[in-house]
């Protein structure tokens, strides 16, 4: 039986998706093992069937990621935290730490909608309305939401570190990254 | 109050980054409206703030996976002005131009072969199944390997100019921080040739598509608008410096050979109280016709011509199906993008005999200065970055316009017009009717990690359903 695999970019730059496909050819020796369900890459938009292994990219910056995220927790066997915005927040999670600032979100939103000279904005209102997906006070990572089993560091981590993760959850077998492949940046 | 039924894309598949579309629909399944949505916001342009400004080409990259060296390299044109380097040492230029065109090339590549090849090989209403990368390596495995060692080949350039495949480090402010070893120079003329050979191979697909299907595409998502470019100072098209030239639908000059850190007085953008889209628009023609286009289809239409042998030839042709006047056929784009992918290939060619490359002077300095712009063509269009910093060497200031937001407007009437012409007064609404309108986004390459650092998305009233006519659930919120 294959594996299926599902993977998914919430709050990330779909960088480490990017790093995915670096397997290169290696991708045809991945689909005889394996084949993916719901992913960016394929038109299906919900879970087809129940998945072995989930890949997530990114952390939780608006309520549709935590939706996201949870459907992913209640469809895959395994879960993967991929690269340093699944497991830390990455760069978005840089809008935190934000220094002296009682309300860092609303700084952010009036940078973008306001303060620029390149602004044109008639009513100066910032955006807001109920389709908008309700932004997160702060960005979390994905252990801060829901059990993740397994971790793969870097930002992204590279294409070689994925394919000896992946290949190791499809025989069921501990991975084993040589040093070399594990990088934080 | 007529009730609307809204049908929700989502999320939009083989496009890059996080987005949705939504569809108005009454009673007799008549559109009454179609957006766009890119349904995630960063903030980057206020926590960026306080920050160091030689760690910005790094930081910054970090918006988008798929174009990072054209963010490291609009960041790092802004900061050479930060430190400055009025003109840089001919290695790093040349380094850094090697390093857009492998961006580039990968990039369109990725975008033509693993996410839209299935739509334009398979057809528009093909089984969602496997109208995907994964059933054409599966029906056309020479095709599809074809498209993965291009990408590889791409992505390894990036890596020997850029140190990373993905979020680099070569472009530092001021220049670059490594060379072209001779190895990796005679590693890339290995496979060169049969590099040309394939990007021809996708330049005639692209070509013969558009062509083969000229009634089709000539009114699919086709509309006039004008068009933003950087072009170099003859006229030629150029993706790593140059002025800026907008151009409106019948080819008349708006601006032309306009300095780009005066991008000021030219471009504003419109911030709508209904949505975190922000629309660019040409100052001189308002906010409501002076919205435009960017990116290949854009880069063909406001050129004079290309300075390399094949890809010239193909501009050529390209130019002359519409007279020498400016493309305005949304999926005309496919073909733009593979004349793009030749040129990026033969001036990688050119590079790499360029012992320049092989140079040992990286750096260089000059006065210090406060505020930095820097613009780059990234392959999705003109990307600008605009910094100020202070003593402390902290940035203070940040504005970003990038590629996907400046075709905001656009994709928008893109969506709009699909779906009056493909889905209004429909009984039934199929998935591969739906599917028309991805196709019509899909055309635009649209980045939305990109385009996240400040977008959001449109209202949506009355009851929502999914594709399959489901009613869903949705909280509301007051403002
Ligand atoms: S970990 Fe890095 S590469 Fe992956 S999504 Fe985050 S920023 Fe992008």
């Amino acid at each position: 039986m294959k594996k299926r695999i599902a993977t998914v970019s919430l709050a990330g730059c779909f960088g480490c998706h990017m790093s995915l496909l670096d397997i290169d050819e290696r991708i045809l020796d991945l689909l005889k093992v394996a084949e993916f369900d719901r992913t960016p890459l394929k038109d299906l938009k919900k879970f087809t069937k129940r998945c072995d292994i989930g890949l997530i990219e990114g952390g939780c910056c608006n309520e549709e990621n935590v939706h996201t995220l949870q459907e992913f927790r209640n469809n895959c066997d395994v879960l993967v935290a991929v690269g340093a915005c699944a497991i830390m927040g990455g760069l978005p999670v840089m809008r935190n730490a934000i220094m002296n600032s009682e309300d860092p979100l609303r700084e952010c939103l009036e940078e973008a909608y306001m303060n620029s000279p390149s602004v044109y904005n008639a009513t100066n209102d910032i955006p807001n309305d109920p389709a908008l997906p309700l932004i997160l006070d702060k960005v979390y990572n994905c252990s801060e939401v829901v059990k993740i089993d397994y971790q793969v560091p870097g930002c992204p981590p590279s294409g070689d570190t994925l394919w000896e993760t992946l290949t190791a959850l499809i025989k069921g077998v501990p991975a084993d990254l040589p040093y070399g492949l594990i990088k934080y940046d | 109050m007529a009730r609307t039924k809204v049908i929700e894309i989502e999320p939009l598949t083989r496009v890059e980054g996080h987005g949705k579309v939504s569809i108005h629909l009454d009673d007799n399944n008549n559109v009454k409206d179609a957006r766009l949505h890119i349904v995630e916001f960063r903030g980057f342009e206020r926590f960026i703030k306080g920050r160091p400004f030689w760690e910005v080409p790094v930081i910054v990259q970090r918006l988008c996976g798929i174009c990072p060296v054209s963010h490291q390299l609009a960041a790092a044109k802004a900061m050479d002005i930060i430190v400055g380097a009025k003109k840089l040492t001919p290695t790093a230029e040349k380094m850094r131009r090697l390093m857009n065109y492998g961006q580039i090339f990968q990039s369109h590549v990725l975008h033509f072969f693993h996410l839209c090849s299935p739509d334009l090989l398979f057809g528009f209403d093909a089984d969602p199944k496997v109208r995907n990368i994964f059933g054409i390596i599966k029906k056309m495995p020479d095709l599809a390997v074809q498209g993965v060692m291009m990408r590889k080949y791409g992505q390894e350039i990036i890596k020997a100019t850029s140190g990373k495949k993905i979020h680099g480090t070569g472009a530092v402010p001021g220049g670059i921080n490594k060379n072209l070893s001779i190895k990796e120079r005679d590693g890339f003329l290995k496979d060169i040739a049969k590099m040309k050979e394939w990007s021809l191979g996708a330049l005639a697909l692209a070509r013969n598509y558009t062509l083969e299907h000229m009634e089709m595409i000539q009114d699919f998502a086709a509309f006039n608008s004008n068009h933003l470019s950087l072009v170099r100072e003859d006229g030629a098209l150029d993706l790593y410096h140059g002025n800026l030239r907008a151009i409106d639908a019948e080819g008349n000059a708006i601006f032309n050979q306009v300095d780009y850190r005066n991008y000021n007085d030219y471009i504003m953008e419109e911030v709508r109280s209904w949505s975190y889209n922000k629309f660019p628009f040409i100052k001189s023609r308002g906010q409501n016709d002076g919205w435009y286009r960017v990116g290949p289809l854009s880069r063909m239409n406001t050129v004079d011509f290309i300075d390399v042998p094949e890809s010239r030839k193909a501009h050529e042709e390209f130019k002359a199906l519409t007279n020498g006047k400016p493309n305005n056929m949304s999926l005309a784009y496919h073909w733009a993008r593979m004349i793009e992918v030749v040129y990026c290939i033969e001036k990688i060619e050119q590079l790499l005999h360029d012992p320049d490359l092989q140079g040992d002077d990286l750096l260089v300095k000059g006065d210090r200065a406060e505020e930095g712009i820097g613009l780059v063509e990234a392959p999705r269009g003109t990307l600008f970055h605009h910094y100020r910093v202070n003593e402390q060497d902290q940035v203070t200031y940040c504005n970003l316009i990038v590629s996907s937001t400046n075709n905001n407007e656009a994709m928008n009437r893109a969506v709009t017009k699909v779906a009056h012409d493909h889905i209004s007064g429909n009984p039934t609404i199929t998935e591969g009717m739906l599917n028309h309108v991805e196709v019509a986004v899909r055309a635009y390459d649209p980045c939305l990690s990109c385009a996240t650092h400040a977008l959001g998305q449109m209202p949506l009233t009355g009851e929502l359903y999914d594709a399959e006519g489901t009613l869903l659930e949705r909280k509301s919120r007051t403002i």
